[in-house]
């Protein structure tokens, strides 16, 4: 039952690929769908977008995005990028991320874009940005690797 | 002085003063001098992986900083304004769908205005960890109001 819902899943992934539609992939991620993710295809590559909402609010005075609301998303968006990137044959695994905090995020629409560093074999290495109104202006970067055979 | 912290008054200031943390449903299990202890009860909503129902390393990234910076108000005995600067996580295995997840979060030093923290993430066994973290934090990183105040203003808006 696991084994077919993992291969529904995969073909979702390769149907969305195919359809450059990875809304149906997001509505199936129950985490993505509490972050309402969507996925943008620029000119620059791809951009995956968080949604303004307040329930993303850590700091209600300032206000600001709580931090580990934009370390999710960093996360996710290095996932979805090699997810519409990559070859898959399993759902890829996060080993780590580093965070790196370089301005208090509005709680306003944010975005993300990632890069591979090193797509290896078994493990690949990433560098995520994510940013608000100005694209010279990020809000946080990330270093991950993930597990992806 | 684990006795100066009311847990109940404490989970007032998540809910009221963290609306993101209020959001997902951080609970507060223990804070004192040797750090604090949060959890989260397992919800469906932030699975990661719609195969199996194992949760989202970003919702336990959530956890973890949101118990970090609760420890060190714990050491320093005050809530004022803390902003993350770099948070290092590593996933040690899978969470167990269905289980609530643990955080235990210790502030091992501040300076004037730097406080550096670790963490692990766990379900029933501590020494059985989820993952590991370790996270820097700006003190008074803002001229807005300590958390308690905060949380003070809204439930009196309420």
């Amino acid at each position: 039952m696991s084994e077919q819902r993992a291969e529904n899943f995969i073909s979702k992934i390769n149907a969305a690929k195919q359809d450059r539609n990875w809304q149906q992939v997001f509505d199936f991620i129950p985490y993505f769908s509490f972050l309402g993710l969507r996925l943008e295809e620029r000119e620059s590559g791809l951009v995956c977008v968080l949604p303004e909402d307040k329930k993303f609010i850590g700091n209600p005075t300032l206000p600001a995005l709580h931090g580990g609301v934009v370390g999710a998303f960093l996360e996710s968006a290095a996932l979805v990028h090699l997810m519409a990137t990559q070859e898959v044959t399993r759902m890829p695994k996060i080993i780590n991320i580093t965070v790196e905090y370089l301005r208090s995020g509005k709680p306003i629409e944010t975005y993300a874009e990632a890069v591979i560093t090193k797509p290896g074999r078994r493990v690949a290495n990433m560098r995520v940005e994510a940013w608000q109104k100005d694209r010279s202006k990020p809000i946080a970067a990330a270093h991950a690797n993930f597990l992806v055979s | 002085m684990s006795d100066m912290f009311d847990i109940n008054q404490i989970q007032t200031i998540i809910d009221k003063g963290i609306p993101h943390c209020a959001e997902i449903g951080v609970k507060i299990e223990k804070m004192g001098a040797d750090g604090v202890v949060f959890y989260l009860p397992y919800q469906e909503r932030f699975a990661g992986n719609p195969v199996n129902g194992v949760l989202h390393g970003g919702i336990i990234t959530t956890l973890i900083d949101s118990a970090m910076g609760m420890s060190i108000y714990a050491r320093l005995e005050k809530y004022l304004p803390l902003a993350t600067l770099d948070l290092r996580i590593d996933y040690l295995k899978p969470a167990t769908p269905g289980e609530d997840v643990y955080t235990h979060s210790f502030c091992y030093k501040t300076t004037r205005q730097i406080a550096f923290v670790r963490a692990i993430a766990y379900h029933g066994d501590r020494h059985d960890p989820i993952a590991n973290a370790v996270g820097t934090f700006m003190l008074k990183s803002t001229d807005s109001p300590a958390l308690d105040m905060v949380a003070e203003r809204v439930r009196a808006a309420q």
